[in-house]
């Protein structure tokens, strides 16, 4: 009778696993199956942009080697080098920015502390591209918008608000025991040495943090590139590239390349992404989005 | 007003302006007219050198360039560009007219410049003050190197915030200002307002609020979508990811990193990346519809509507948004829903509820309690959401042609639409103040009312 009992319960779990297992494979054939096709399509031999079949006929490297070789139309390598070059500028002055300013207001208690974090709350709420159009013409008031001049505007634009993303550095400070600065403070350090060489150290996972999705906003933005950019090909970053090949003048011969260049550029940031996936967990604050 | 309560001076300090100027010294006044001449007379030469040199540059801009900007800004410029027949060189010349967005630009810049020279005098002001204090004590005042030292120490927020404080101002203030003073102009398309252009005041609000015109219809239906994106994508991702979430963590559940590890690739993927694929697919020729042809589900030469039919693309925006969300969501919401206190679901369970009964009564209501901040401000993200409308399917479809709007465009798709195609600047700012007005009203109703505000936090 019991052990009855014990069969039937353990039959009713097996089919509940068996009916979550199966809806869990279903999901998640949904969510790999796009990454799926577009490693497929970026293989494909035949051109054009739409085919009658949905599974490539035939097999190829060619979208790979056009993508890096032919430079006439869309210069992809240049635009590499452009964005690596942007990201590595703007992720130092970003990575310092977010930095200092988030020590501040976790560690010292100033005038304009609570202001500037009012402030911050405030701006925050104002659409991001409001103020793109107005960007671009103090950029070309002051010069930036020619030539390699661009550039030096880009990494600008991107660094240039990061100083109002503090919350995450902050709450990681805020971790860190104040009795470590008192101790210091005690045996005649200066703040800055506090900072330097001790809040930062301590702080390792978060510097990383920080500078990994620095380095990758340039990466992954377009609209601000595209505005700022303009007719400008040869400052293009990867983004505008790869939106470049859907229009409908590339469409057809760009097709499959933009596959490629989309798998290149997905492989460096799902890797940091990976990497950095743990620090996501704690974006209950709602600072990190998607 | 929570923001708005009394302020409590935390940091108290005998050497304010009013002080300076009620009980300063002559030397303290005379530092009104020039700034450094109090901190000069008791020893803090380079400051107040520094102080005045300042004072000077401010003086020479003004008189060079200052007041002319300053002078312009309430007429916004009055001399049109026109052509003139060059008779010596058998062609039309163009004179040098006045271009309105300079002179709004340059106008506000300087207004800016002012403030901080202000604020600048204010702080010659009070420095010169506590000079003469210091002085009178008999106790140190500092000099050049020492204050210098100070910034590494007691003053280090002023070296560590100054530089990201200064490019906060030049690319995220000033051009919000001068954005929002583009809505209370004329600077538009319309009528050929591009290169001169004229202050109006609240004409811009009251034609968009105005629903008799295509505008104002245009904006209310953009509004009304806006608000049912942001309610749907915020909800259905919210309620999924937390559905998967459970199944994932579940006892019986073998293989939990592979099944994570599924979902949370399509969010290693740049999303603008992943959005773009999903419009290819989704397009008539595209992969989603050659494989329902193959597959026999759909006629060979029929295509689903995804973003050629309203609603359908209403439905397509929001379901893709799922894809695209819930891996975020998952990561977000996998630690919170292992703290739910074990002992809730196993009196559940000795009661005899069963598991969709467990979720609605216990998990639902308990997540709802804990992460509110969160789904307000992924609610504000939404209503911002410009990459996931822009790029799936950029607005479309346009059904009445007379408006500016698709059926799909939130108010910042919009916004954009409006700026960079049509150059209606004047609305494109309109519509920019509407969506913070509106995002504000709900960030201060959340912020007060969540445990942030009211415990730290700097709120």
């Amino acid at each position: 009778m019991a052990g009855q009992k014990m069969h039937s319960a353990k039959r009713k779990r097996f089919i509940n696993n068996s009916i979550v297992h199966v809806i869990l494979a279903i999901l998640a054939v949904i969510w790999v199956f796009p990454i799926v096709w577009v490693v497929l399509t970026s293989f494909r031999a035949e051109k054009g942009s739409y085919v009658s079949t949905f599974l490539p006929q035939s097999y190829t490297l060619d979208n790979y080697v056009k993508l890096f070789t032919d430079t006439t139309i869309l210069n992809f390598p240049q635009m590499f080098l452009n964005t690596l070059l942007i990201a590595i500028c703007s992720c130092i002055l970003s990575t310092f920015y977010v930095l200092a300013v988030s020590y501040c207001l976790s560690r010292l208690r100033f005038k304009l502390r609570k202001p500037y974090m009012n402030m911050a709350m405030i701006l925050g709420l104002f659409p991001g591209f409001m103020s793109m159009i107005a960007v671009y013409f103090i950029l070309k008031a002051i010069g930036l918008t020619e030539g390699n001049l661009i550039k030096l505007a880009l990494i600008l634009v991107y660094s240039g608000g990061a100083a109002l993303s503090f919350q995450i550095a902050k709450g990681f400070f805020d971790t860190i025991p104040i009795a470590v600065d008192e101790a210091a403070l005690l045996d005649g350090c200066t703040r800055w040495q506090i900072f330097t060489k001790i809040t930062l150290p301590l702080s390792k996972p978060i510097v990383i943090y920080t500078t990994l999705t620095a380095f990758m906003s340039p990466w992954l933005d377009f609209i601000f590139a595209k505005v700022i950019c303009r007719a400008n090909s040869d400052q293009y970053t990867i983004a505008i590239g790869l939106w470049k090949m859907l229009e409908k003048e590339y469409i057809d011969n760009w097709y499959t390349c933009f596959a490629a260049g989309a798998v290149l550029i997905s492989i460096p940031i799902a890797a940091l992404f990976l990497y950095m996936q743990r620090y996501y967990v704690d974006g209950l604050s709602g600072a990190v989005k998607g | 007003m929570g923001i708005f309560k009394k302020r409590v001076n935390d940091f108290p300090t005998p050497y304010t302006c009013t002080r300076a100027i009620r009980e300063g010294g002559l030397e303290t006044k005379l530092s009104m007219l020039l700034m450094g001449f109090g901190n000069i007379v008791h020893g803090q030469r380079i400051k107040g050198l520094l102080y005045l040199a300042l004072e000077v540059i401010y003086v020479v801009f003004m008189v060079v360039n200052g007041i002319g900007f300053l002078g312009m800004l309430p007429s916004l410029g009055s001399v049109p560009q026109e052509e003139v027949w060059d008779e010596a060189k058998q062609v039309y010349m163009y004179t040098k007219g006045d271009q309105s967005i300079l002179i709004l630009l340059y106008g506000v810049a300087t207004v800016f410049v002012t403030v901080l020279m202000f604020l600048a005098w204010r702080g010659a002001l009070r420095s010169a003050y506590k000079a003469e204090c210091l002085a009178k004590e008999g106790r140190h005042v500092n000099n050049f190197v020492e204050d210098l030292k100070s910034l590494l120490h007691e003053n280090l927020h002023r070296l560590l915030m100054t530089p990201p404080v200064f490019f906060i101002f030049a690319f995220t203030v000033l051009p919000l200002i001068f954005m929002i003073c583009m809505a209370f102009t004329n600077y538009s398309k319309i009528d050929n307002h591009l290169m001169l252009f004229d202050w109006v005041g609240l004409d811009n609000f009251a034609a968009l609020f105005d629903s008799s015109s295509i505008l104002g219809s245009t904006f209310w239906s953009v509004l009304g979508w806006t608000l049912v994106w942001a309610f749907f994508a915020t909800f259905s991702n919210y309620i999924f990811g937390m559905i998967i979430s459970l199944m994932i963590n579940r006892k019986g559940t073998r293989a939990k990193g592979f099944w994570r590890f599924c979902f949370v690739l399509s969010c290693a993927v740049p999303m603008f990346v992943s959005l773009l694929i999903m419009r290819t697919m989704l397009q008539p020729e595209g992969a989603i519809n050659v494989l329902l042809r193959n597959l026999g589900l759909i006629a060979s030469d029929a295509s689903l509507p995804f973003f050629t039919d309203p609603t359908w693309a209403r439905v397509t925006v929001i379901i893709i948004n799922v894809w695209v969300g819930v891996p975020y969501t998952l990561l977000q919401l996998t630690g919170v829903l292992q703290n739910i206190p074990e002992e809730l679901y196993e009196a559940a369970r000795v009661d005899g509820a069963n598991a969709v009964q467990i979720f609605f009564k216990i998990t639902l209501p308990y997540m709802l309690y804990v992460t509110t901040p969160y789904l307000i401000t992924t609610f504000t993200g939404n209503v911002n959401n410009f990459n996931v409308i822009y790029l799936l399917s950029g607005g479309d479809p346009v059904t009445d042609l007379a408006s500016t709007a698709g059926k799909t465009d939130l108010l910042v798709t919009w916004l954009y639409k409006l700026t960079i195609d049509k150059q209606y600047y004047n609305i494109g700012a309109v519509i920019g103040i509407l969506t913070f007005v509106i995002l504000a009203i709900g960030a201060l109703i959340t912020y007060r009312n969540s445990k942030s505000y009211k415990e730290e936090g700097g709120f």
